[in-house]
């Protein structure tokens, strides 16, 4: 091989490896750090105001068992949507006595939408059924736990489908009809 | 010996006292002195296992466990633990025997006896112990052509009723019956009910007359005593009707106009909630909300079978998984006039206790979204058309909200003093069971397992008994109130 061949093939090789790290390693670092910036600033999810905070009505189980109490309760405040989960991941958290929740222990909110017509789909971990006792008015007072909770504070909601660990269910527990969306039913309020 | 012993010229041999023990039954002798009752104090000696010593005085002293009763010569007074009780006679004496009257069992003997003893003297019984033996009087009142036989048992006490051909079985859930001599006044040949009689040891037969057609049951508790009312009604014949001279009779006020006449209730299905994994609620004992439900639906289907002659169906009769839209379509598919639903209910707050009665609820956005039932014009095979009513499957209830919404509240009444109801003991809602079902349709919480009081009480014979009877006597009601509009 001429001094010259060398020369050539070692200016090929260095251009193809500056040209591969500018696509494979430059090109996408470049990109992913304008992503991110992006992201930061259109992030659907944030709180408009960090810290403000709200009061809305949550629901539990009254004292002798056959009704739910409404409890007034701050929580943080979000636009739309984000109010609606800010809402419900306070009705599910546990409680400490005397309030007792009609939501199963383990209960986690998977993800929330609202439809253009009010229509709310509330996705709860599967410990909604999994760990709910059983029983009509117990499975009655879980359902319009969070039924009311929306529908009681978001007048934009108008209707409420539960759904568990991303399905829709017939029942929680073999008695409250889930296959469709639910109104606000405040006779189960005492 | 100084009791009279001149007595003895008089003495008879009257009805034994017939003494019910946990054993069994045994006669105790009873001899008449100048018409009062007396007994043998040895006889009561082997039967009670007292001790008796006879004074050289005439005294008689009774022994019993280091207790003791003396009785004095000619004396009413006897002394029993040291305090006085008054006897109807004094103590006498015929063949060598000492006669005691058999006042002294309730009112000496019962008083140092470590095991109840109750003498029921009209009736000639003696009850030892825990043996329950119910007071039944039976009375028959002719109402209109027909009749109604009232029976009273005292305390309460359940009853199954079965018919055979021409005779009526009440079978007690008794120890022993105590009914008086005859228990029926003599009937004459035409009449619904010819003789009530008792067979050993807790059921009563009565035997029909040739007129009978059919007849209707019902039981409800009254105070402390059980009323089971037989409402007979007679075959409709020319004979009856054209007898000469016999005034028109008026129609029988408590019968519904239908009665005799195909029932419109003739399949019920019950169904037992829950099963296989899905145990429902349970219990702080570990009662589980299936066996519960399962338990008392057999009850419930043998009981209507048995008294009302009507077919029921049983959703699940064994302990096994059944998706919830099944159940109804048992129901539906059997064409079923009545669906009812069995659960126990369940609340984080023990406190809870009571059955409630739920029937369905539908939200106004149903007709919204366009499901509600619809008329749709289709081809017949004869040619031409004719309109049917659509309804979406899961729709079905709305029609029937009214029946069911009565049959709720006539369950309510009949739960009244049977069944401890809850704050709210009728109640809506959306309840995929009933919202489908085609028929009348009711879900039944009968209590709260979650209580522990309850959960015993729903595992018991009793409740279960009084919850079966209350159910049986609303599905009557409702029976002949459907047969009353359907007559009209």
């Amino acid at each position: 091989m001429t001094p010259r061949r060398i020369a050539e093939v070692v200016g090929i090789t260095v251009v193809a490896a500056v040209l591969g790290w500018v696509l494979f390693v430059g090109l996408p670092r470049w990109y992913a750090a304008r992503s991110a910036r992006g992201s930061v600033v259109a992030a659907p999810t944030a709180p408009v105001t960090a810290g403000r905070k709200i009061k809305v009505r949550l629901f539990y189980v009254s004292e002798d068992g056959t009704r739910l109490v409404g409890v007034d309760r701050e929580v943080p405040f979000g636009e739309g949507m984000d109010q609606a989960r800010e809402i419900i991941t306070a009705q599910v958290a546990p409680v400490i006595e005397p309030l007792a929740s009609a939501i199963p222990p383990g209960t986690t909110l998977r993800s929330l939408f609202i439809t253009a017509h009010g229509e709310a789909y509330v996705d709860l971990s599967r410990e909604v059924a999994s760990a709910h006792p059983g029983g009509t008015l117990n499975e009655i007072l879980t359902v319009y736990t969070i039924v009311n909770a929306l529908t009681a504070n978001l007048p934009a909601v108008q209707s409420v489908q539960v759904l568990v660990d991303g399905k829709e269910v017939p029942t929680l527990a073999g008695h409250v009809d889930l296959g469709r969306p639910l109104v606000k039913n405040l006779s189960w309020v005492q | 010996m100084l009791f009279a012993s001149q007595l003895s010229s008089q003495v008879a041999a009257p009805t034994p006292l017939a003494m019910l023990t946990k054993d069994g039954r045994r006669a105790l002798a009873v001899t008449l002195v100048n018409d009062q009752e007396f007994v043998a104090l040895d006889d009561l000696s082997a039967a009670f296992q007292l001790t008796v010593r006879d004074d050289a005085l005439g005294a008689v002293t009774v022994f019993y466990k280091g207790k003791t009763i003396v009785l004095t010569p000619e004396q009413t007074l006897a002394s029993v633990a040291g305090r006085l009780v008054s006897l109807p006679s004094a103590p006498t004496r015929a063949a060598r025997r000492i006669l005691v009257p058999v006042e002294f069992i309730s009112r000496a003997l019962a008083l140092i006896y470590d095991i109840r003893l109750d003498l029921r003297k009209p009736s000639h019984l003696l009850i030892v112990g825990d043996v329950r033996v119910p007071r039944v009087t039976v009375r028959y009142d002719v109402v209109g052509q027909g009749g109604r036989v009232t029976i009273d048992a005292t305390p309460r006490a359940d009853s199954t009723l079965t018919q055979d051909g021409s005779r009526l079985t009440i079978k007690f859930d008794a120890d022993a019956l105590d009914t008086a001599n005859p228990l029926l006044t003599a009937q004459g040949p035409q009449s619904l009910i010819q003789d009530v009689r008792v067979v050993e040891p807790a059921t009563l037969v009565v035997t029909l007359g040739p007129r009978f057609a059919g007849f209707r049951s019902t039981t409800q508790p009254v105070d402390t005593t059980t009323r089971l009312t037989l409402d007979v009604v007679a075959a409709q014949t020319d004979a009856v009707a054209a007898a000469p001279g016999a005034p028109p009779a008026p129609p029988p006020p408590d019968l519904p106009p239908a009665f005799g006449q195909p029932a419109s209730i003739r399949t019920i299905a019950i169904d037992a909630g829950h099963g296989g994994a899905d145990e429902g609620v349970k219990g702080p004992a570990g009662t589980k909300e299936k066996d519960i439900a399962l338990a008392v639906a057999r009850r419930l289907k043998a009981a209507i079978e048995g008294r009302l002659g009507i077919r029921v169906l049983l959703t699940r009769d064994d302990d096994r998984d059944m998706p919830i839209d099944d159940r109804t379509a048992v129901a539906n598919n059997n064409k079923s006039d009545l669906l009812i639903s069995l659960h126990a209910n369940g609340s984080v707050r023990s406190a809870a206790t009571g059955a409630s009665i739920y029937y369905a609820a539908f939200e106004k956005d149903a007709t919204a979204a366009g499901t509600a039932p619809r008329a749709e014009r289709v081809p017949t095979f004869g040619g031409g058309t004719r309109d049917i009513e659509i309804v979406t499957w899961n729709l079905a209830q709305m029609r029937y909200l009214d029946a069911s919404m009565t049959f709720a509240g006539i369950l309510q009444e009949q739960f009244h003093d049977r069944v401890p109801l809850a704050t709210h003991a009728v109640d809506r809602a959306s309840l995929r069971v009933l919202e489908s079902a085609n028929m009348p349709a009711v879900l039944i919480e009968m209590g709260f397992l979650s209580n522990a009081d309850q959960e015993k009480q729903l595992a018991g014979a009793e409740f279960q008994a009084a919850f079966v009877q209350a159910v049986t006597d609303a599905v009557v009601t409702l029976r002949d109130a459907l047969a009353s509009q359907g007559a009209k």
